[in-house]
């Protein structure tokens, strides 16, 4: 299996789109806010945007160099590239659309995606979640040897696109292709990829598998991608070897990571407890609020209390019995409030 | 409906109508059938239709041809100049036609521009079957242009760039993406060009002139006869009226996916440009 290599180098509105990256037998999540320079990457490697500078290769077989002066054709790029709206060609039904790319496969790739009832259908009378399986079925009715997804499940409601993640997790985990896809949702890119990077901006602020950037997010932007709750306060070292953090609404919390100076404290909504009294537990950081609001998603529940968000079981949440405008404590242990540079 | 605001509102919608269907009415009615067909059969009607037919064949296909590629380069690519590239295209549109008919004879007559080129190669284009060919691709041919260029706009670039990536050169996805998502547009573009063509005078009438089986095409040969024959000008004019009506229910019956990007099927209201 070939590796992609890749290095682009290319201004896009208002700031460069740099990145430097390998792909092996693996799929990898580029994920970001819109406007973050995701798909100028995805449009490069297939060869529908020239970068200013850049290298894209496929093992030996070099596409793209610009200072090389080479340049293949996306036709010659050997890519399946699923668009964000998935692209399907109106005028055709769906087997034309999967057999535009290569016939040989087509009628094992609606079996494969259960799409050969519709084989006749135009791509305007499918549902979401059928066009998002054609637009894969005719990506990959070539054998690409690298497989591009644009936000491919943005485009789907909240209940097709939980089934269809999944669907595609395993998708992916048969094919073996170097696999790029690109999201804005932290979650689509936990579930799906290997290695995930944040890009902001253009440049990517951290690389590796989901679980280290929880673990350990590099800047404050991270942090709160992923999900954290994210505090401002000045830090300084305090008693017990733990570093005291003063926040903005003057509340000390305490962390396990070292620093100093005005740092961001970033805590997981689902490493929060809540309690209606004052918690005897071994948790050092308290923090009093009115509970702001209560959503239920599925077997948890969000709370907000005060700055922070908090995710606890539905059972804990009736528990409690929570009701929004009570005050309750909140509490994170020392280990959870991890420290990171504000960006 | 009752309501003064009502009666109004009708009686505007009636006399408008009337007032627009009358005169075509009239062609038709105006002399007993058997009349309208002699009118039909005199030379100078015959004549007429076959210089005309030949000469819009000619000049549509050119304009297609031609046409076609050149709209669809400019719509598909992003360049400085576009926005004035598509403003002379444009100019043709809004010229009046006697301005078109001097620019032509400036350009192409004996003592114009490209006169001397010409002949030399012995070529004489003024006054002849191929200056009415000009006159209309000059007159015309913006409009199927112009309509071409806003359809190929309209064509979603990731289509275009889904059957690149697909394997599919620029010729393969021109042919099996572009053109048949932008053939709604391409007609209506072509029907008025059509009917602009066919309706042709000031533009030809001074570089063409009018000389029967030559350069008279129906609608100068309406002109000419109808002080001299009534009748025959009648007929003429039913012809014109009878070939215009067929090419707007022809582009009306165009299949619907074609027309995916516009809900209307008037031919009228341009094509949305960005």
């Amino acid at each position: 299996m070939d590796t992609l290599d890749l290095a682009l180098d290319h201004p896009l509105r208002s700031y460069r789109l740099s990145l430097d990256v390998s792909l092996g037998r693996e799929t990898l999540a580029l994920v970001g806010p819109s406007g973050a320079g995701k798909s100028s990457v995805l449009r490069a490697i297939a060869g529908l945007l020239r970068p200013e500078r850049g290298r894209v290769a496929l093992g030996e077989a070099v596409w793209l160099d610009t200072e090389a002066g080479v340049e293949l054709p996306p036709e010659r790029r050997s890519v399946g590239l699923v668009f964000q709206e998935y692209a399907l060609f109106p005028h055709l039904d769906v087997r034309r659309n999967v057999g535009f790319g290569g016939r040989e496969k087509v009628d094992e790739l609606l079996e494969r995606f259960r799409i050969s009832q519709l084989a006749g259908a135009r791509p305007g009378d499918l549902s979401g979640g059928e066009r998002q399986r054609v637009a894969l079925a005719r990506a990959l009715a070539r054998d690409p040897a690298v497989l591009l997804l644009d936000e491919p499940l943005s485009a789907l409601d909240a209940h097709t696109r939980a089934i269809v993640r999944g669907e595609l997790a395993e998708l992916l985990d048969d094919l073996g292709l170097p696999t790029l896809l690109v999201t804005h949702d932290f979650e689509d890119a936990a579930a799906l990829a290997d290695r995930v990077g944040v890009i902001v901006d253009g440049q990517v602020l951290q690389l590796g598998a989901a679980a280290d950037l929880l673990a350990a997010p590099a800047d404050a932007f991270v942090a709160s991608f992923t999900g954290a709750n994210l505090l401002h306060g000045n830090a300084r070292p305090g008693l017990d070897g733990l570093t005291e953090v003063v926040l903005d609404d003057a509340t000390v919390a305490y962390s396990t990571d070292e620093g100093g100076g005005r740092v961001g404290l970033a805590v997981y909504p689902w490493e929060i407890a809540l309690a209606r009294g004052e918690a005897a537990d071994s948790a050092v950081n308290h923090i009093r609020g009115e509970v702001r609001s209560l959503v239920p998603l599925g077997n948890r529940v969000r709370v907000r209390v005060g700055p922070l968000t908090a995710e606890i079981t539905a059972a804990s949440a009736e528990r409690l019995d929570l009701r929004e405008g009570e005050r309750v404590v909140a509490s994170f242990k020392a280990t959870a409030a991890r420290l990171v540079p504000l960006s | 409906m009752r309501t003064p605001c009502g009666v109004a509102l009708g009686l505007a919608t009636a006399l408008a109508l009337s007032f627009l269907i009358l005169p075509i009415v009239a062609i038709f009615v105006d002399i007993p059938p058997g009349q309208l067909l002699d009118g039909m059969n005199d030379p100078a009607a015959v004549d007429a239709l076959v210089v005309t037919l030949k000469t819009t064949l000619v000049a549509n296909a050119l304009i297609i041809l031609v046409g076609t590629p050149a709209a669809y380069l400019i719509a598909t690519h992003a360049f400085r100049a576009k926005p004035l590239l598509v403003t002379a295209v444009e100019l043709p549109l809004v010229l009046p036609p006697a301005v078109a008919g001097i620019g032509l004879l400036a350009a192409f007559g004996r003592f114009g521009l490209l006169g001397g080129t010409l002949d030399v190669l012995g070529l004489s284009i003024p006054f002849t079957q191929l200056a009415v060919v000009f006159a209309v691709m000059f007159v015309a041919g913006p409009f199927y242009i112009r309509a071409a260029i806003s359809a190929f706009e309209s064509v979603d670039p990731a289509l275009t760039g889904a059957a690149r990536t697909l394997g599919a050169g620029p010729g393969r996805t021109f042919f099996r993406i572009a053109l048949p998502l932008a053939s709604g547009g391409l007609g209506a573009g072509w029907a008025l060009c059509f009917a602009r063509g066919i309706g042709e005078f000031g533009a030809t009438i001074m570089f063409a002139g009018s000389l029967q089986g030559v350069t008279q095409t129906l609608s100068l040969a309406v002109y000419e006869q109808f002080d001299v024959a009534f009748d025959v000008a009648l007929a003429i004019g039913a012809e014109l009226v009878i070939i215009s009506a067929f090419i707007l229910l022809a582009v009306k019956l165009v299949p619907t996916w074609t027309r995916s990007t516009s809900p209307s099927t008037t031919l009228f209201a341009p094509t949305a440009s960005r």
